[in-house]
């Protein structure tokens, strides 16, 4: 079942807040294969913020009804404005930005914006989703 | 960071295996559920030849070497297309080969281009990082 075109451009809730705690980045950092290899172990993985716009994702696909399953990551871009620190507590607030359908899988373009608890943006993370289908 | 990055500068290749138990504990650390990471028939029955690696572990591999490269340097922009999947086996690893090329730098900004292989194709689309120089 195709996504709905009107979906281009509506903003979806943001996600709860979660907190970026040292055992969360060590596990994260670990299952990239342990700390950088220099040392630099205290240092935040720079895909770190994947979790935060996964969560807002799973929003989407729930609030859509679309399965995990059938998506695939097409592209995956991030712009800092700042490094994100143990003890920032961050939402995300996902836009869908563009969508087309290319042989029968839904292009879906997506773009998280990552605010800390001051409101300020800390990343945002753009994503491109591809939805292959499945039964209508 | 003590790492002076000039264009041209080359890094790597480093090697990083990819076994299935590495995509359980990704999918744990990330939140990142999606069985056709783990499962063979879910994946088949997307259209995929077996069960791949998450997107984003591949470009958190590139990200770490970079970090490597770097001596930490800050990261301002990181991204990439995901143009060929990685395919892990039951058993057994695939190794993912990241190398970089510093291609420019200007206004305290280092553009590193670099390069994801997998059994000698390219699994990233144009992986770029840009780190404070």
């Amino acid at each position: 079942m195709p996504v709905d075109q009107s979906l281009v451009g509506r903003e979806f809730p943001p996600t709860s807040q979660r907190a970026v705690t040292p055992d969360d980045v060590a596990a994260f950092a670990s299952a990239l294969g342990g700390p950088s290899d220099n040392g630099a172990d205290a240092a935040i993985p720079p895909t770190y913020p994947i979790v935060l716009a996964f969560d807002a994702m799973n929003a989407f696909l729930a609030a859509e009804q679309i399965d995990l399953f059938r998506i695939i990551h097409g592209e995956q871009r991030f712009a800092y404005e700042r490094p994100i620190r143990i003890g920032d507590r961050l939402t995300a607030t996902l836009t869908v930005a563009s969508l087309r359908q290319i042989g029968g899988a839904d292009i879906i373009g997506t773009s998280s914006a990552i605010h800390d608890a001051d409101g300020a943006l800390v990343c945002t993370a753009k994503a491109t989703l591809v939805h292959s289908g499945g039964p209508a | 960071m003590s790492t002076v990055l000039k264009p041209g500068d080359t890094f790597g290749p480093i090697t990083y295996p990819l076994t299935r138990a590495d995509l359980v504990a990704y999918a744990e650390a990330s939140g990142d559920p999606n069985p056709i990471h783990q499962d063979e028939e879910v994946a088949r029955s997307v259209g995929l030849p077996g069960v791949i690696a998450h997107g984003m572990l591949t470009l958190g591999l590139a990200g770490r070497a970079v970090a490597t490269w770097t001596d930490g340097a800050e990261v301002v922009e990181l991204g990439c297309k995901f143009t060929n999947p990685v395919v892990v086996p039951a058993d057994g690893a695939v190794e993912i080969v990241v190398s970089g090329t510093v291609k420019k730098v200007e206004d305290g900004l280092a553009t590193i281009a670099l390069e994801a292989m997998c059994n000698d194709v390219k699994v990233l689309g144009m992986p770029k990082a840009v780190v404070r120089a």
